[in-house]
């Protein structure tokens, strides 16, 4: 299937450009599909490839030496990931995985430095797409670094415990991210890390406080 | 009754974003707007929670405490 004008117009990389610039730039544009939880791009290696999101989801994600995961962003349709090694020349920052299948369109990063030297006009808009990639990733830095936001879900936990007999209020993760004053990605490592420490247990749709005492004491870390 | 995930049909535009996502595929799209189409499977992921634009469907948690 051939990429579609359209796309790469709604694209905010070539947002400004004219039908015949784009019709040079999809000869640059090459497909790749993937089913869910397929690795796209591992951390560390490589980056061969910038990335646009034509349909799907992706994660982009970082992982700890023992495990842990982060996501740092999720990629929607029209939108793109890897940029920053393809403009630096460095490895993957990150790894990539689809959330369920995925219709990728990519473009090789000398193609990319070609794209940019033939249509310089595209470099604003670039620059617009790191610079708001900054923007997310001080705000993810934040909130990782200077909020114990274990501690704020341990509250909002005990806050909104239903009573024994009669259901409490029920919250989602994006309820718990507003209240912590923090991204729904952080809540969800948190909530993650309180079961890790034996405090709570995620059952389906309940998540059941098993151990009071080592949720206060996570609660009561001082900021 | 199986725990659903809650849908808010008025916030639905019908990506479908969350339809892709769900591993266990509960979801579909009926008549422009998500439904879900095998409750019985969710196992409350939230992947279609993250995935969400506009906040139309959500997995809300019972918060209860295991006494001893």
């Amino acid at each position: 299937m051939a990429v579609q004008l359209e796309f790469l117009k709604s694209i905010l990389y070539f947002s400004d450009l004219g039908l015949a610039e784009l019709e040079s730039i999809r000869k640059l544009v090459f497909e790749k599909t993937a089913d869910r939880a397929e690795i796209i791009l591992l951390e560390g290696e490589s980056a061969e490839n910038l990335y646009f999101v034509a349909s799907g989801v992706v994660k982009v994600f970082k992982t700890s030496a023992e495990g842990k995961e982060q996501i740092l962003s999720i990629v929607r349709p029209g939108e793109s990931f890897n940029d920053v090694p393809i403009f630096d020349g460095g490895s993957n920052p990150a790894s990539a995985r689809t959330m369920g299948p995925v219709l990728l369109y990519g473009i090789k990063k000398n193609d990319m430095k070609a794209i940019l030297r033939d249509h310089p006009q595209i470099a604003l808009n670039v620059i617009k797409v790191l610079a708001m990639r900054v923007r997310h990733l001080v705000s993810l830095v934040e909130d990782l670094s200077f909020k114990h936001v274990i501690g704020r879900v341990a509250k909002i936990l005990f806050e909104h415990v239903g009573g024994e007999m009669g259901r409490g209020p029920r919250l989602t993760q994006q309820e718990m991210a507003a209240m912590a004053g923090t991204a729904r990605e952080v809540v969800g490592r948190s909530l993650k890390v309180l079961e890790e420490e034996g405090a709570i247990k995620l059952d389906r749709h309940r998540i059941i406080i098993t151990d009071k005492e080592a949720l206060q004491r996570i609660m009561e870390v001082p900021s | 009754m199986a725990e659903i995930p809650v849908i808010d049909p008025k916030k639905c535009d019908g990506c479908g974003l969350c339809v892709g996502v769900c591993h266990l595929n509960a979801l579909a799209i009926v008549n422009n707007i998500i439904t879900i189409i095998e409750a019985v499977e969710c196992d409350w992921c939230a992947d279609c929670e993250l995935v969400c634009l506009t906040g139309a469907i959500s997995c809300p948690f019972e918060i209860i405490i295991q006494e001893p």
